[in-house]
């Protein structure tokens, strides 16, 4: 078969393609966007994360060791241990899972970088910035005390008042605000940005993990987001979404924090899994056993998790049936994990296995996270959950679960791809020390937790009473930490002492079978490979000459800037070039912005809180403003006859992908809302007001209901302006869709006046005015996205083939109406209660 | 046994609902060492042997598929009868008996409105009579915690606006110790309480007891004139004095109980005059102002007339 570009290229071809991925350097090294650096930057943060939260464990542990210590008063030690949680949960562990993607991705699909480079800066940015600001409030004793789950009552006004909980709920905003970009990049990533050839059945497994781990943070992270909008609400305003005494309940905190919650284990764990398959056949040296198998295991584990998550709330006084339902589907998730440690067990068996450095990792995965599973399949039974609920048995799971299924491949994931960064191996002996030493440590400091546990040691206690029979093994949990802590100290020298950004790296020393392995500089790949196996490397010996010879797809730059291919999501087929950005200040800007922003708001320093909001408005407009350049027109050659746009319409759109994708982000926070609204209402059915007329009510939601519809028919009146290019007519068209919008709103939030209490005297009212608040946020949003609409025809940059920032305002225009509508039928059902 | 009472699940009583799930948890254990021996085995095979062309689809269907959906299966019609959630019977013979989580003690009722001829308030100890199911209905008067004897039952928690139920059973008189096991803020980890099983004969007694107003014997009118000079009243509550304070424990038979700040000292004069003195010393956080007011000998005449309401 013939390669799709011939020998010999053009000499400056080369050239070119590095000038234009040229990394900035010096201090402007802060403005680089492409995926190597974040990823980079991301992981470097998520590891320091990692110390930092592992020092606070330390002195969790220094002063458990012995009963009645008074190393830390209990004050300090409940900032401590809620400031642990959530920074290896938040900080860590979701970032890190992130930025190993981020890195990865790319490189396994064939891109040259993810279609969103600078939402991922930008996403990084907030991050980092608000993280280390969260994380600093430890050091003034205003971090959060409340546990990393923060349920309310306690969390609320009441009984904490003070910045403290706001802290938390601000730390947690930055990690939304990173996972759901996220989500988008490696959705539209994975679907959009595969090398061709590379069918959906050829993908990568790590690839298919990170694709369901995509689409579970579209529906777990909305929850949170919902909930923790509601606290920040009832801690500000004093709207009592969870406050018995006014209708509220306790308990939907536990739901949306735990739909969120348990989903997040498997976010945590499955891109985990997949690093595990993609290294357990080079290790083995032979195809992964079952690939279809474990494909179907990591979508099974992503649907199931969603239906555990009453499973941490078994104490609550649920009813007998209720409990086995849950506990079934808790079982029910062992079983898609057992599939996968048999393909791996297998594979290992079928092959001779490269006995180095991610081996060692590897094994110390399997020993703890079995035992993890094992734990979590005794806590799915409802009436051990009971003894063991709250207790330190549940920590000793959780930190085997966690160490066992994160740390241990995120390890041996350092050491298997470092070369692929740096072009240089990492110490095998380092390797051999850090994972004796962590494994032992692990296991001194947590084996033991089950059995106190067992004998009664609530978790979150800062000390014990001597006479209880705890202290012995306090003693050797504690010892442990410090072996666990010196395993660890062993990694992150060793990464500081082998960290190193290459340029061109063209090393695979595991002889590994996928795209990443192929050589690799700023740009990827020299030309973008044609696949047509699952182990491309495996079965095609040349693949990596031919690529770096310039001989597949793309060998150059052909629009004039940084691009990649974008093919079709099943077969992937080349459907067209995607122009990607490079370096800028405007993402770090916005990044550190919208972290400043959301800090003085919590302090309350609003001016200051206000220019930031104005620098972070500004730099988001100013770097919104490029995603749509002008396109040609022209057809660009990549190879094999084949000629592709420089931009695409409609929902073949990358743009168009990743509004979808938000939009079913914002659909399940809508939804959230209804199963809040429901449930409260349900509870205290006569809180609305009586003596309105049914009737009344119903036409005035009625007229509402025709505003938003409204809105949307005269969107698609712009639409057909638009097509015909009949300027004056579609700026009169927006301009009425806006009047229309607005409107509808004004006439909702009439109508929820008229009909509920205020917000602050009942839950019931208080959530029908968050499900109010919720559409009037997406609604100015939406109106802002009409004006910049807008202001792009006025600037001549909307026309018949350059309409993607009007098709996206339009998408979100429709989810308006839709959700809108939605409200008003909502309000109509505590009236037929 | 020490003062604070037998903690560990591991030590269930005889005939309680954490004996029964211990059992089970002994048979979960044996299981589990059997799945990870062999997982731990054939990954360290795997791992230095030689290559062996073995069926990958058969491990699938066997290890990943067959074997854990027995397992499971088999598990969970074990374990699906113990049900634990359904309140035990009502025994008109026995009064009722409610707890109360408070930031960080516990309010405990016996009795109650139906039920005035053997209706009384205590704090952080509960007494049952040995061999019979006692229900407990549980709530919370501010955040919600955890209602834990380790010993007796697993934990249920208590939630503002909720009344949840717990069986407690235990055939051999022995104190337990229970504790907190929601995280409640603060002092979440000096929040415990005493739960004593004793013979029918002196639990009747006991009742008998704690329904009568406080003793007044020689010592009452000094004992009392400290207790409100020091300012007690505002929160605390005696039966048949003035004293009827409701946000700390009532200390109508302070001196009958064996732990003082819920589970946190003994109950003795040293303690006792300690507390008094000096309590957000010994647990910071609970609220309970120290006296600054009595000297040493009125401070242990205090705490001697408390430790004398039996």
């Amino acid at each position: 078969m013939t390669l799709p570009n011939s020998l010999p290229r053009p000499p400056d071809e080369l050239a070119e393609l590095e000038r234009v991925w040229r990394p900035p350097c010096g201090l402007r090294r802060l403005t680089a966007v492409n995926n190597t650096y974040i990823g980079v930057f991301y992981l470097g943060t998520a590891l320091l994360f990692l110390l930092l939260g592992g020092v606070l464990a330390l002195i969790m542990r220094a002063q458990l060791a012995v009963p009645g210590n008074a190393l830390v008063d209990y004050d300090t030690y409940n900032q401590l241990f809620t400031m642990h949680g959530s920074v290896m949960m938040f900080l860590f562990a979701v970032p890190a899972v992130e930025a190993v993607g981020m890195l990865l991705l790319p490189a396994m699909l064939g891109a040259r970088d993810l279609p969103f480079p600078r939402l991922s800066a930008y996403a990084y940015w907030a991050y980092a910035v608000g993280g280390l600001v969260f994380f600093a409030t430890i050091f003034v004793d205003l971090a959060p005390d409340g546990g990393w789950f923060m349920y309310p009552p306690l969390t609320s006004y009441e009984f904490s008042p003070g910045l403290r909980t706001d802290f938390w709920l601000l730390g947690i905003g930055f990690i939304e605000i990173s996972a759901i970009a996220g989500a988008i990049e490696i959705i539209v990533g994975v679907l959009g940005t595969r090398a061709p050839g590379m069918t959906l059945d050829r993908m990568p497994v790590y690839a298919w993990a990170m694709l369901v781990v995509g689409l579970m943070i579209v529906f777990a992270f909305p929850p949170v987001i919902a909930a923790t909008a509601l606290l920040e609400l009832e801690r500000a305003f004093h709207w009592p979404f969870f406050i018995a005494e006014r209708g509220g309940d306790p308990l939907l905190w536990q739901h949306l924090f735990w739909l969120f919650g348990h989903p997040d284990v498997y976010i945590i764990f499955l891109p985990a899994a997949g690093l595990l398959s993609t290294m357990i056949p080079t290790l083995a040296r032979t195809p992964l056993v079952g690939y279809g198998w474990i494909v179907g295991s990591l979508i099974a584990t992503g649907t199931i998790s969603f239906a555990l998550w009453v499973h941490h709330m078994f104490a609550v006084g649920l009813s007998h049936h209720w409990a086995l339902l849950f506990s079934a589907a808790s079982m029910a998730v062992a079983i898609p994990a057992g599939v996968q440690v048999s393909a791996w067990l297998a594979t290992l068996w079928r092959g001779r296995v490269q006995r180095v450095a991610p081996t060692w990792f590897m094994l110390g995965f399997f020993a703890t996270f079995v035992l993890g599973g094992l734990t979590g399949v005794m806590l799915a039974v409802v009436p051990f959950d009971w003894q063991a609920h709250d207790s330190y048995f549940v920590v000793a799971h959780l930190h085997y679960v966690l160490i066992g299924g994160l740390v241990f491949p995120l390890l041996a994931a350092i050491w298997y791809w470092a070369p692929m960064i740096s072009g240089r191996l990492m110490s095998e002996c380092a390797a051999r020390w850090a994972c004796g030493l962590i494994f032992v440590g692990l296991h001194l400091t947590f084996f033991p937790q089950h059995i106190l546990g067992l004998a009664g040691m609530p978790r979150r206690v800062w000390t014990y009473r001597a006479e209880l029979g705890l202290d012995t093994f306090n003693l050797l949990s504690s010892a442990g930490a410090v072996v666990l802590a010196s395993g660890f100290a062993v990694v992150f020298v060793e990464i500081l002492r082998s960290v190193r950004l290459a340029g061109k790296v063209a090393t695979n020393p595991w002889r590994a079978s996928t795209l990443d392995w192929l050589p690799m500089d700023n740009h990827a790949t020299r030309s973008i490979p044609r696949i047509t196996s699952r182990e491309p490397l495996w079965d095609h010996p040349q693949l990596a000459a031919e690529v770096d010879a310039g001989q597949h797809y793309l060998p150059g730059v052909v629009t004039g800037g940084r691009e990649t291919l974008v093919t079709s999501a099943r077969r992937a087929v080349p459907l067209y070039l995607l122009r990607l950005p490079g370096p800028s200040w405007l993402p770090l800007l916005a990044g550190v912005g919208t972290a400043a922003f959301f800090f003085l708001l919590t302090v309350k320093w609003f001016v200051p809180a206000g220019i930031a909001a104005f620098i972070t408005l500004v730099s988001l407009l100013r770097w919104v403003w490029d995603t749509e350049p002008e396109s040609s027109g022209r057809r660009y050659p990549i190879g094999a006859g084949i000629a592709l746009p420089d931009a695409a319409s409609g929902l073949r759109a990358h743009g168009a992908w990743a509004v979808i994708v938000l939009l079913l982000v914002e659909a399940s926070i809508f939804a959230s809302l209804v199963f809040g609204s429901l449930l409260l209402w349900n509870a205290e059915p006569k809180l609305w007001r009586a003596d309105l007329p049914r009737l009344d009510v119903l036409t005035q939601s009625a007229i509402a209901g025709a505003g938003w519809a409204a809105s949307s028919a005269a969107i698609q009146l712009a639409a057909r302006a638009l097509r015909n290019g009949q300027r004056h007519r579609l700026a009169v068209a927006i301009g009425l869709a806006l009047l229309a919008a607005g409107s509808a709103f004004y006439g909702s939030s009439l109508l929820v006046q008229r009909m509920a209490p205020g917000p602050a005297d009942h839950a019931g009212a208080a959530i029908a005015h968050a499900l109010l608040a919720w559409q009037g946020l997406h609604a100015s949003v939406v109106m802002a996205m009409g004006l910049y609409v807008l202001a792009r025809l006025w600037a001549g940059q909307l026309h018949a083939r350059r309409r993607n920032t009007f098709d996206n305002t339009r998408l979100m225009w429709h989810f308006m109406t839709v959700q809108g509508v939605l409200v008003l039928l909502l309000l109509q059902v505590p009236y037929s209660l | 046994m020490s003062d604070a009472g037998v903690l560990s699940s591991l030590t269930a009583a005889p005939g309680s609902a954490a004996a029964a799930i211990a059992s089970l948890g002994q048979v979960m254990f044996l299981g589990a060492a059997l799945v990870f021996l062999i997982v731990t085995v054939l990954a360290l095979a795997g791992v230095w042997t030689r290559a062996y062309a073995i069926d990958g689809r058969r491990w699938l269907v066997f290890g990943g598929l067959a074997l854990p959906s027995v397992t499971l299966a088999a598990l969970f019609v074990h374990a699906a009868p113990l049900d634990m959630s359904a309140p035990g019977p009502d025994h008109p013979d026995l009064p009722r008996i409610e707890v109360i989580g408070r930031q960080w003690w516990w309010e405990v009722r016996y009795g109650g409105a139906n039920d005035t001829e053997r209706s009384f308030v205590t704090a952080n100890e509960l007494r049952i009579p040995v061999g019979r199911p006692v229900s407990v209905a549980l709530t919370s008067a501010d955040v919600i915690h955890g209602f834990w004897v380790p010993a007796l039952a697993g934990k249920v928690d208590m939630i503002p606006g909720r009344t949840n139920r717990i069986v407690l059973r235990s055939d051999a008189v022995q104190v337990y110790r229970g504790q907190c096991a929601e995280y409640c803020g603060g002092q979440h980890g000096l929040m415990a309480f005493t739960v004593v099983a004793t013979s029918p004969a002196d639990f009747e007694q006991w009742l008998a007891t704690q329904v009568q107003p406080a003793r007044v014997d020689d010592g009452f009118v000094r004992g009392y004139a400290l207790f409100d000079r020091a300012g007690c009243p505002a929160c605390h509550s005696i039966r048949g004095t003035m004293a009827a304070g409701t946000s700390g424990p009532d200390l109508t038979h302070v001196g009958s109980r064996r732990m003082l700040a819920a589970g946190t000292l003994r109950n003795h004069i040293g303690t006792m005059t300690g507390w008094i003195s000096g309590a957000e010393d010994l647990k910071p956080g609970s609220g309970m102002p120290a006296d600054r007011t009595l000297n040493g000998a009125e401070l242990r005449t205090l705490a001697a007339w408390l430790l004398a309401l039996q």
